[in-house]
């Protein structure tokens, strides 16, 4: 039915269109509040508002002054300058892991958006079009897999570099990653076994009774495994082993230019995003609210599609926040950290999840 | 689940019991007081950054910048040619040509034809104005650094008495 495809291929243009409109936000974002908290001012020449934006040109007066948005195309600025970088491909890369490496850092968090559903249900021409790509009776399953697969890039990249600091890096991001997928895994079973689902639009459905419903609430550790496991795959601060400056140069990406490191780059913003999103579905009660019903009227649709951007735009300010706050860990705390702390606690929590699942 | 506490490593430990022996729960704890620091930080207005071609920053008493010379109470160079600052200069940076004073100036013999400062060879020391023995030549609080030619940073006689005559008083304090 030709209203089924296009109301499919809409959803899919917001599930995939909207986080890449989300990055260069995001990334200006990342760098106003890095400067805010080191006291400084962060980006504030390249915008629309500012120094010689167009409220200047038009009222002679800068309007929201330029501490707060005066940067605000900075982000487009810096993507204009990477377009017009050389390429290089060193000497020594093996060309297959070395050009796909980018393209596997994007895709895989961009796929694991596709089981998210964004918002409530709208009922369009007599025809429900539920707003996520596809609600796979593995849903959870597939999330875990996908978001497993994005340090592929990290590793064919460092593998295919041809050179000792990005293979420490990629050798460093595979520890890592087998090392939190499996507590990642822990704390994604609790949840499934006190949703009684890998649905995740039932998941979605069994927290909209309202905040208190939410998962974090009666799964808080849990939520804090996976928050941190999130940020371990995510290489973000605490956990970003793989691109140490002081120890490894730029990491995995060190020799990349142009295009290609900026595919890395969104991609570690696509992976933030992703991660959030699967956060704010599992524990946080995906698009529901209190006061917005799934009616399937387009004016809740839209509220409850805000309603998880804005939750999402939480969590990815926490990520921010947290990066410029704590130093890194070194390598080996990270790995003790993991197996013999994390773990340890995940299994606990999920012993007592059962306990409780089966007394309920 | 860690051992609760942080301990020092005695002599006989290994380098694996001292990672980060602090209890998960101790962990989050610290993590949350460095987040509500940063975020006190974040939410504070005001930067400690100069926006600097539109702002720049006042000079402080007793900071050393270009040179100039000064003019007399009847708009001659107090200048003398003793070339006392030229042999205080460390940095040979002063070059003087003496010349014979017309006679109608009765104060002095010579004045200087040519007073040329280098200000790329120049340190900045000051010297020069100590050594003045009429308090010719001072030291400003302006410090130009740009310039598109290394000829424009040989500053001579006339310019040093125009960039006297825009400074007035405000000559730096050479402690």
């Amino acid at each position: 039915m030709p209203l089924d495809l296009i109301g499919k291929l809409a959803v899919i243009l917001i599930v995939f269109g909207g986080p890449m409109a989300l990055m260069p936000m995001l990334v200006f974002l990342e760098r106003k509040v890095c400067a805010f908290i080191q006291d400084r001012i962060g980006p504030n020449r390249v915008g629309l508002l500012g120094p010689d934006g167009l409220d200047e040109a038009i009222l002679g007066k800068s309007l929201l002054g330029r501490r707060l948005l005066g940067g605000f195309l900075q982000p487009m600025a810096d993507g204009i300058k990477l377009l017009f970088k050389e390429d290089i491909i060193p000497e020594n890369a093996k060309p297959v892991p070395y050009v796909f490496a980018p393209v596997f850092a994007m895709v895989p968090p961009l796929l694991a958006l596709a089981v998210i559903p964004f918002a409530a249900p709208v009922r369009l021409f007599g025809a429900e079009i539920p707003i996520h790509v596809s609600d796979p009776g593995i849903g959870v399953l597939f999330v875990l897999a996908v978001l497993a697969l994005s340090p592929f890039g990290t590793v064919m990249g460092g593998w295919g570099s041809g050179s000792k600091y990005p293979l420490l890096g990629s050798l460093r991001a595979v520890a890592q990653v087998v090392s939190y997928g499996v507590c990642m895994g822990l704390a994604l079973l609790a949840i499934l076994m006190s949703a009684g689902t890998l649905r995740i639009s039932e998941i979605v459905a069994a927290q909209s009774g309202g905040i208190g419903d939410w998962l974090v609430w009666s799964q808080p550790v849990a939520f804090l495994l996976f928050l941190a496991c999130a940020f371990a795959e995510n290489n973000r601060l605490p956990f970003d082993m793989p691109e140490g400056e002081p120890d490894l140069v730029g990491g995995y990406h060190t020799e990349y230019s142009s295009m290609k490191f900026s595919m890395f780059f969104l991609g570690e913003y696509v992976a933030m995003i992703a991660a959030s999103a699967v956060m704010v579905t599992l524990f946080l009660g995906g698009w529901s609210f209190p006061g917005i019903k799934s009616d399937g009227s387009l004016l809740m649709s839209a509220l409850s599609f805000a309603v998880f951007w804005a939750k999402v735009l939480v969590l990815l300010f926490l990520y921010i926040w947290v990066r410029w706050t704590l130093p890194r860990f070194r390598f080996d705390q990270i790995m003790r950290l993991g197996w013999a702390v994390m773990i340890p606690i995940g299994l606990i929590n999920l012993a007592v999840t059962a306990v409780f699942v089966t007394a309920r | 689940m860690g051992s609760g506490k942080y301990s020092m490593p005695s002599d006989g430990e290994t380098r694996d019991s001292r990672w980060i022996a602090v209890s998960p729960v101790a962990l989050l704890v610290e993590s949350a007081k460095a987040l509500a620091h940063t975020f006190r930080r974040l939410v504070r207005r005001g930067s400690f950054t100069v926006q600097y071609p539109e702002e720049s920053l006042s000079p402080k008493k007793g900071y050393r910048g270009e040179h100039f010379l000064k003019r007399d109470s009847k708009g001659r160079v107090k200048c003398v040619a003793c070339f006392m600052c030229a042999a205080a200069c460390p940095a040979k940076c002063i070059t003087i040509e003496a010349g014979k004073a017309p006679p109608e100036w009765t104060d002095r013999e010579k004045y200087p034809v040519r007073f040329e400062i280098d200000l790329l060879r120049c340190i900045y020391c000051g010297m020069c104005e100590e050594a003045c023995p009429v308090d010719a030549i001072a030291l400003s609080g302006t410090f130009p650094i740009v310039a598109e030619s290394r000829k424009e940073k040989v500053y001579d006689r006339d310019k040093l008495l125009v960039l006297g005559d825009n400074f007035g008083d405000k000559i730096s304090v050479v402690p």
